[in-house]
């Protein structure tokens, strides 16, 4: 690895702004955002509703345009970056297609892209894999559960190996348990795949867990108020959570989010 | 299945309201006839009977209302008159090898259904590009949304002479045509509202997918809006069946054609045979049945391999 391909960062946000026009007047999602996320980083943004850590994601995603400042996705602007197919993206819902078996599902960006049939059987069990899917290829989504049905849109986003993850909210629907399951998972991919991922959640021991660097966003005007780069090492196993380091990094979240929360003025 | 007991529960209160309704429909042609043939009834002379209400008609005369059961050319048949008669003029027709003749209602069903098909055809044609035309410019949205709900509050009675005419006028032959227009014009519209919304069902989630992998807007179409209309597009189908087999008998009523379903009702008007009418009208009814179940199965064998079965 050469150092400089290294200090080239990934997503570079500086100066960022987006407000919305409404009925109601300007709507400041986004205000005065500046960020840096290396290659191979594991950034969670965690807020409370309406501090823009979704449409910050979705700005990446080049879904919402900024109304100032500057944001370069490797090195592009991020429309270039998305017609390039950079990074792969993974909503709340698995919105997988019920007319599509899962392997299809996973297929849909291939053909999309323009993959040979060959190499898209070939990328298909490959995920599948990867999200402990395999023999499930056949299968419908209603024939999954919720956190399978997850998996296999994480899946369909690992399938055309962007070097970008984008994942917002993916596991806030399910339980607790399978959650931390799916965190456990995540967790090794992303050991696996060296992705680097940008991953929104409201729950601070996912964002603690999780992440190599945590953004503490606050709302009106959405902007960030603590970035943390974690210490915790790259091997999590669960338990980790019950140590010094975590529980110290957990509080300083809170405390991030306790300061920039309006709720109680 | 379960739907069948509710459904048999509501033709029993039919044929049973149709069963009351037989002998007062009937008593005035009931008395007359008895009067013909000599029994004594109250009041007497047609003319005055003319002017008494039919209750009282019955009240006065019990004796003869079982009558009005048995007409030969009753104001309204039994069903099981019209039952007689649709079976001679399908079944049995067909059994003595005239299911084609001129007096088989099978002929003028299968004239009826051609044209049905027909405009069925042209008119889910029609609807499907419309919607997309609708969903994919929002100056069509806004231009021919307006038009098309116009459309439908035109009487198609008084649309339907004209449509024959102009295709006369243009020179094209016989009704086939023309009343493969007015069924069209009936059944294209449902299919326009259901295949819009179909149309626009996807989740802004689902659109924003495929935004991501940087999809054309062909393939969003048919990867995306199409497969998830065709829950829509199905029910539209079922409603737009019908009309078009509506449309297609309002094109036979009024433009003197003498073959299908509409033109047996009309001439069954025009020579007083109202056992001829309520035959055609069952046959019309038991046709839109037969299409609407067809679609209807198979709207569930394809909502059911596409995985979307309720």
């Amino acid at each position: 690895m050469t150092t400089e391909h290294n200090t080239q960062p990934v997503i570079e946000a500086a100066n960022l702004d987006l407000t919305f026009q409404t009925n109601d007047g300007p709507v400041h999602a986004l205000k005065d955002v500046n960020l840096t996320i290396d290659k191979g980083d594991f950034v969670s943004f965690i807020g409370p509703s309406g501090c823009g850590k979704t449409t910050f994601l979705r700005c990446i995603a080049a879904l919402e345009t900024p109304t100032g400042g500057t944001l370069s996705v490797n090195g592009m602007t991020p429309d270039e970056a998305r017609r390039k197919r950079a990074y792969g993206y993974v909503f709340q819902a698995a919105g997988l297609y019920p007319w599509r078996t899962i392997a299809k599902n996973i297929k849909l960006p291939l053909e999309i892209m323009g993959y040979s049939k060959a190499e898209q059987d070939e990328r298909v069990s490959k995920v599948l894999e990867l999200v402990d899917l395999a023999g499930f290829g056949g299968k419908f989504p209603w024939q999954l559960s919720g956190g399978m049905q997850q998996r296999a849109s994480i899946a369909r986003a690992l399938a055309f190996d962007a070097d970008i993850l984008l994942m917002d909210e993916p596991f806030g629907a399910l339980d607790e348990i399978v959650r931390d399951h799916l965190n456990e998972q995540l967790l090794h991919l992303w050991d696996r795949t060296n992705k680097t991922i940008g991953f929104v959640t409201h729950s601070i021991p996912e964002a603690v867990y999780l992440s190599t660097k945590i953004v503490v966003m606050s709302p009106r005007p959405g902007r960030i108020t603590d970035v943390i780069e974690s210490p915790l090492p790259r091997e999590r196993p669960l338990d980790i959570r019950d140590s010094k380091e975590f529980i110290e990094i957990a509080h300083r979240v809170r405390d991030g989010l306790r300061a920039g929360h309006s709720y109680d003025d | 299945m379960r739907s069948f007991l509710p459904v048999l529960t509501v033709l029993a209160v039919i044929v049973g309201l149709w069963y009351l309704a037989v002998g007062p429909m009937n008593i005035r042609v009931s008395l007359d006839q008895a009067e013909r043939a000599g029994q004594v009834v109250t009041p007497e002379g047609s003319r005055v009977r003319q002017e008494t209400s039919v209750w009282i008609l019955m009240a006065k005369n019990p004796g003869q209302i079982a009558l009005g059961y048995d007409l030969e050319r009753p104001r309204l048949p039994t069903p099981v008159q019209v039952g007689q008669e649709l079976w001679k003029t399908t079944g049995e027709m067909a059994m003595r090898g005239r299911a084609m003749s001129k007096r088989s209602l099978i002929y003028h069903g299968w004239i009826t259904l051609q044209s049905t098909l027909w405009g069925f055809v042209l008119g889910t044609a029609l609807g499907i590009l419309g919607a997309v035309a609708i969903v994919y410019s929002r100056v069509m949205d806004m231009s021919l949304m307006p038009w098309a709900i116009i459309s439908q509050t035109i009487p198609i009675v008084a649309l339907a002479p004209m449509i024959i005419v102009l295709s006369s006028q243009l020179g094209i032959e016989g009704r086939g045509v023309p009343k493969a227009i007015i069924s069209a014009y009936l059944c294209y519209f449902p299919v326009l509202v259901g295949m819009v919304k179909g149309l626009r069902s996807p989740a802004i989630s689902q659109l924003d997918l495929l935004q991501t992998y940087n999809a054309t807007g062909l393939q969003a179409f048919l990867k995306l809006r199409l497969p998830s209309s065709v829950p829509y597009l199905f029910t539209s189908l079922k409603v737009g069946i019908a009309a078009a087999l509506v449309g297609t008998i309002v094109g036979e009523l009024p433009t003197g054609a003498i073959s299908g379903l509409g033109a047996r009702i009309l001439i069954g008007d025009q020579f007083g045979t109202p056992l001829s009418i309520w035959a055609a009208l069952l046959a019309a009814a038991i046709l839109a049945g037969i299409l609407v179940t067809v679609l209807d199965v198979l709207q569930r064998v394809t909502l059911k391999r596409m995985g979307m079965s309720a």
